[in-house]
């Protein structure tokens, strides 16, 4: 076009021509990514970051076992998973209480933490790009609300203390997170297409009512049943039986490589509704498929651990910075880094005020607060 | 009506700019408003539109503000659904064709678009080859850009003097950066068709000229159909085979600059006065607003 002088684009290319008129394109474009050196995400770069933050996720979890009201070394650790995975029934009277600590409290509760953290950013993710907007968040949004609601409502009508508690609970989460999105997706969609801006208003307002809903049930509850619902409303990360973990587990693994598989989509609809569909992408489908597997994961997070805020903010927020806004880096990135945060926020929460313990989504909120004023009020550019 | 490759390979120009070739768009009959049909007075935003594009033409679509110029050419990208009438591309007909498939063929530039997320540059222009990426069951949706789409990418960016630009974020671009940036994004995907909204709104002159001149370029060498909307009358007439002056949802006239830009339709659709005469260089009808102002009509 008009090209400044010595760029190499000073012939203008001819967009028929071949690979052999490519080359006159520059003398830059020998290397088919040449060009972009730096400017796109390519496999090595993706493989080099992923490395990295997992070989910290695996020395951050070791790190959090071993934190405790008991420290327990490090070889120690590894001598007990290493019995605990080759030898199930040992019977080794030296390590028979550090055994029961580190394989029936510290690990499980590790794992769900790095579990539910990785869910809470992974969602995250994918509100944001859905309803392009950076303060986008399951918990902002009210989906983490509904499903608290949900199960509040089961533990009010006794569903949650009998014998069904472990198959039940959760599922009166999805239950509530997916109403939750209905009722936005109801709210919001003006004709047949969903204007963005109106799904975080709907968010707000929801949240509201199913905040007031839950005090309200929280109020009328028995005193003692009330206090053990405020402690899991506030985030908590107590550890679960093994059996209800594994199927948790399994059940929001699913979730995730679902969500993996549209990291391309996530990207196109990073751009908006218009370019989107303009590109060949059918937005509805797609967005109908992002909302309900983020509204299934965020209830099956909030049955087990509460109402856990900001980690699907802060996080993606933070690895953006990083490692840029290509999803298909960004997502497993934020999993990993969402993963960590919640980790070591939870040891922070059970080691820093021995013997009482602080509710996690009071170290998450406090974290993230100040982090949405800074935004707010500091980056209000980029959130025109 | 073969395909354009990635690397843009040949249309064929033959046998698409011959007389009895199909035609680009065959819009027929088209009734659009937003919302739902039926409510009482609905505004019909298209009103019995009836045209044709031919391949390898530029079309111009003019009109006032609110005439229905962007819903026209959104309703040509099927980013919206006509109430009644239809629309081919190609003799096949656009509710037939799936959202995917259009993409493959049409490429769309809006007017604005306001950028929340910092993808870099060269990014955001790959990402126009999405349409035509390598689907496989193994790659679990991460399908990395081989060495077409970079090239076409890189193309596109040279092309739209964007090339400089690569690694900057998108969010950090001044208006006429981005504009260039979504029109090479249009570009790198390949279309047979590229539709353009106010292209030139955030441009420079330079830029103008050069978008205009690039147009003209893709019409050459690989028959590339384009429609245009835009506010810029002369540019319209200068560059644009033919014009379609668009008044509260119709088209109320469709021809050569020459033909079209008289002192009479320009009053007509856009009811004030305005001088006309012929461009120095192409003897084209140039326009110019008058000295005096003259007040809104009625």
């Amino acid at each position: 076009m008009m090209p400044s002088a010595g760029h190499p684009t000073s012939s203008p290319p001819a967009l028929t021509s071949t690979s052999p008129g490519m080359v006159q394109t520059g003398d830059r474009a020998t290397g088919y990514d040449r060009p972009f050196q730096g400017a796109i995400l390519t496999p090595s770069r993706w493989c080099a970051v992923m490395g990295v933050l997992s070989t910290l996720a695996l020395v951050l979890a070791t790190l959090c076992l071993q934190l405790g009201t008991q420290y327990i070394g490090l070889g120690d650790i590894f001598r007990l998973l290493s019995s605990a995975l080759f030898e199930p029934v040992s019977d080794n009277e030296a390590f028979r209480t550090t055994g029961v600590i580190l394989l029936q409290v510290r690990l499980p509760r590790v794992f769900l933490g790095f579990l539910v953290g990785s869910c809470l950013a992974s969602v995250g993710v994918a509100l944001q790009a859905l309803l392009r907007n950076p303060l986008a968040d399951p918990y902002v949004l009210g989906v983490s609300s509904g499903a608290a609601l949900g199960v509040a409502i089961a533990v009010l009508f006794g569903i949650g203390t009998t014998v069904l508690a472990l198959s039940l609970l959760p599922v009166c989460g999805f239950v509530g997170g997916l109403v939750a999105l209905l009722v936005i997706y109801r709210m919001a969609a003006t004709y047949d297409r969903l204007p963005v801006h109106s799904v975080l208003l709907a968010g707000v307002i929801l949240n509201a009512i199913f905040s007031a809903l839950i005090m309200f049930i929280t109020s009328i509850m028995e005193p003692n049943r009330s206090f053990g619902m405020m402690a899991w409303l506030m985030g908590s990360l107590t550890a679960p039986a093994y059996t209800v973990l594994s199927a948790l587990s399994a059940y929001l693994m699913i979730g995730l490589v679902l969500l993996f598989k549209q990291v391309r989509v996530l990207n196109i609809l990073a751009l908006g509704e218009e370019p989107a569909r303009s590109l060949g992408i059918d937005t509805e489908r797609a967005k109908r498929f992002i909302f309900l597997l983020s509204a299934l994961m965020t209830g099956a997070v909030v049955s087990f651990s509460g109402m856990i805020g900001f980690i699907g903010m802060i996080i993606p927020h933070a690895v953006r910075l990083v490692a840029g806004a290509d999803h298909r880096l960004l997502l497993p990135a934020s999993a990993l880094v969402g993963g960590m945060f919640l980790m070591v926020a939870d040891t922070i929460a059970r080691t820093a005020f021995v013997p009482s313990e602080v509710p996690v989504g009071v170290i998450t909120a406090l974290a993230g607060g100040p982090f949405f004023v800074y935004l707010l009020v500091w980056r209000k550019d980029r959130l025109a | 009506m073969s395909r354009v490759s990635a690397q843009g390979a040949v249309v064929d120009d033959a046998a698409s700019r011959g007389t009895n070739a199909v035609p680009a768009y065959d819009v027929r009959g088209l009734h659009f408003c937003y919302g739902r049909p039926g409510v009482q007075d609905v505004r019909w935003v298209l009103r019995d539109v009836t045209l044709q594009v031919e391949p390898g033409e530029i079309l111009g679509i003019v009109g006032p503000n609110g005439s229905g110029k962007t819903s026209l050419v959104k309703l040509l990208a099927k980013l919206a659904v006509p109430q009644t009438g239809d629309i081919t591309l190609f003799g096949r007909s656009l509710t037939g064709l799936s959202q995917e498939e259009t993409a493959q063929t049409v490429a769309f530039v809006p007017q604005e678009s306001a950028q929340m997320f910092p993808f870099t540059v060269a990014e955001t222009v790959l990402m126009g080859r999405f349409p035509h990426r390598h689907r496989s069951r193994w790659t679990l949706g991460f399908g990395w850009e081989d060495r077409d789409d970079c090239l076409a990418a890189a193309h596109a960016m040279a092309t739209m003097d964007i090339a400089h630009l690569a690694s900057r974020a998108v969010t950090d671009l001044s208006g006429g950066e981005r504009q260039r940036t979504m029109i090479a994004r249009a570009l790198a995907q390949t279309p047979r068709v590229l539709l353009l909204d106010e292209p030139t709104a955030f441009l420079d002159l330079q830029h103008q000229l050069g978008i205009c001149s690039v147009l003209r370029r893709l019409r050459e060498e690989r028959g590339l159909t384009v429609v245009i909307v835009s506010h810029d009358l002369n540019l319209a007439s200068q560059y644009c085979d033919r014009v379609a002056m668009v008044r509260e949802g119709r088209v109320c006239a469709l021809g050569t600059p020459s033909s079209v830009m008289s002192v009479e339709v320009l009053r007509e659709v856009y009811g004030c006065e305005v001088l006309i005469d012929a461009h120095p260089e192409s003897g084209l009808p140039r326009i110019t607003l008058p000295r005096q102002v003259v007040p809104f009509h009625e």
